[in-house]
């Protein structure tokens, strides 16, 4: 029953990658996915969030009365929240521009609250961290190459190099909210069909 | 009881320890934080709206309390002709999409607007957005008296509007009425700062 490290880590990125398989954390996945690098640095500020309360929540398991429990947590994952909104203010200013609102709605994302609950307050620390860290670069993952879609189709760049040639016309819906969910049933398209197989 | 009590303390000490450690990221990240939105999004506004001063108006500026709440506002010194006689201040109004920062420079010596430029904004792209992106709209401001609220011709002003961005128009509007209001509150410390650049 009991998995491996390896396999906690390893989950994360295919088997319950969340925006697709779970089909959790849609509303960072719709609205920031406007590019590449908007996309990964979304992603990673979540992954150290999960990371760090996932660590956090599991050290204290212990000492936090079940009843109060998600109160606890949510103190956790605002505090870490805010601490990378800080950073990203002072060393990544643009970015923190591009994500805008959707750094502190990070507080509120099901990812983050559900490994809090449904795992690292069961289990011990080190799973905890390899479980954090897949998710999270899971959810990375699924960012980037949706934002790679979106990019592609709505500006004709990938990461800001324009890889289409002057001909192209990009399809400028692929930027707004219809694009993001366009796009998001693309690829649930796509990895149902791998996964099939 | 004894389960209350725990939950109490629990939740307490959880609670200070969050506290006190974002207050110590945030004065650690306070001094970066203001570079990097110099730097970032109201450098870029003034050196636009100071076009031709002789001295960089980023590197002089002062800080002053102002209004009833005595909150800290940066002032920017434009120099031209060989006199410090433009001042610009950050005003925002409320815009489609929250709140819009607009750079506003005025003229000390006629009281006039030298310019207008926005610095933040979370506006429709291709709609209100233009607000930041197409300077004719901008330039609309320039020379305006700033003894009567600046208004788009909608409420009966001189500011033609930016077409289906009527919202995103007036905000602009406000937000230069109000840092004119800031500044003629203001006028007697700011003309007293102006002198020792």
């Amino acid at each position: 029953m009991a998995k491996t490290l390896a396999q906690e880590f390893v989950k994360g990125l295919w088997e319950e990658i969340p925006p697709f398989r779970l089909v959790l954390g849609l509303c960072p996945t719709l609205a920031v996915t406007k590019s590449v690098e908007n996309g990964i640095g979304m992603g990673i500020a979540t992954t150290f969030v999960l990371v760090c309360a996932n660590t956090l929540v599991s050290l204290l398991r212990n000492i936090i009365p079940a009843k109060v429990r998600i109160a606890c947590f949510i103190v956790i994952i605002a505090t870490f929240v805010t601490v990378v909104e800080l950073l990203m203010q002072a060393f990544a200013y643009p970015l923190f521009l591009a994500l805008g609102i959707f750094i502190p709605l990070i507080v509120v994302n099901c990812i983050v609250l559900g490994r809090s609950e449904a795992f690292a307050f069961k289990r011990s620390v080190v799973p905890s961290i390899a479980d954090g860290l897949g998710i999270g670069i899971g959810f990375t993952l699924a960012l980037g190459s949706l934002g790679a879609v979106r990019e592609l189709l709505g500006s004709g760049t990938v990461l800001g190099i324009d890889v289409t040639g002057a001909s192209f016309e990009p399809f400028a819906f692929m930027l707004e909210a219809p694009g993001a969910f366009i796009g998001l049933g693309l690829m649930l398209c796509v990895m149902n069909f791998i996964g099939k197989k | 009881m004894r389960d209350m009590m725990k939950m109490v303390i629990v939740l307490t000490v959880l609670a200070s320890f969050s506290g006190g450690l974002l207050a110590s990221i945030r004065n650690g990240t306070k001094e970066r934080i203001e570079v990097a939105q110099l730097n970032f999004v109201k450098g870029p506004a003034i050196k636009e709206i100071m076009v031709g001063s002789s001295n960089d108006p980023v590197a002089d500026r002062f800080k002053m309390a102002v209004g009833e709440t005595e909150t800290e506002k940066d002032f920017f010194i434009g120099k031209f002709d060989g006199k410090a006689n433009t001042v610009a201040l950050e005003a925002f109004g409320k815009g489609y999409g929250g709140d819009v920062g607009v750079m506003v420079a005025i003229n000390v010596e006629n009281d006039t607007i030298h310019g207008v430029s926005v610095t933040t904004h979370a506006e429709t792209p291709g709609m209100g957005a233009k607000a930041k992106e197409d300077p004719s709209f901008v330039s609309q401001f320039k020379a305006k008296s700033i003894d009567s609220p600046i208004k788009v011709t909608n409420d009966g002003g001189t500011i033609n509007i930016i077409s289906g961005s009527t919202i995103t128009s007036r905000a602009v509007a406000n937000a230069a009425t109000d840092a004119a209001k800031v500044y003629l509150e203001n006028k007697d410390q700011i003309l007293e700062k102006i002198k020792t650049f």
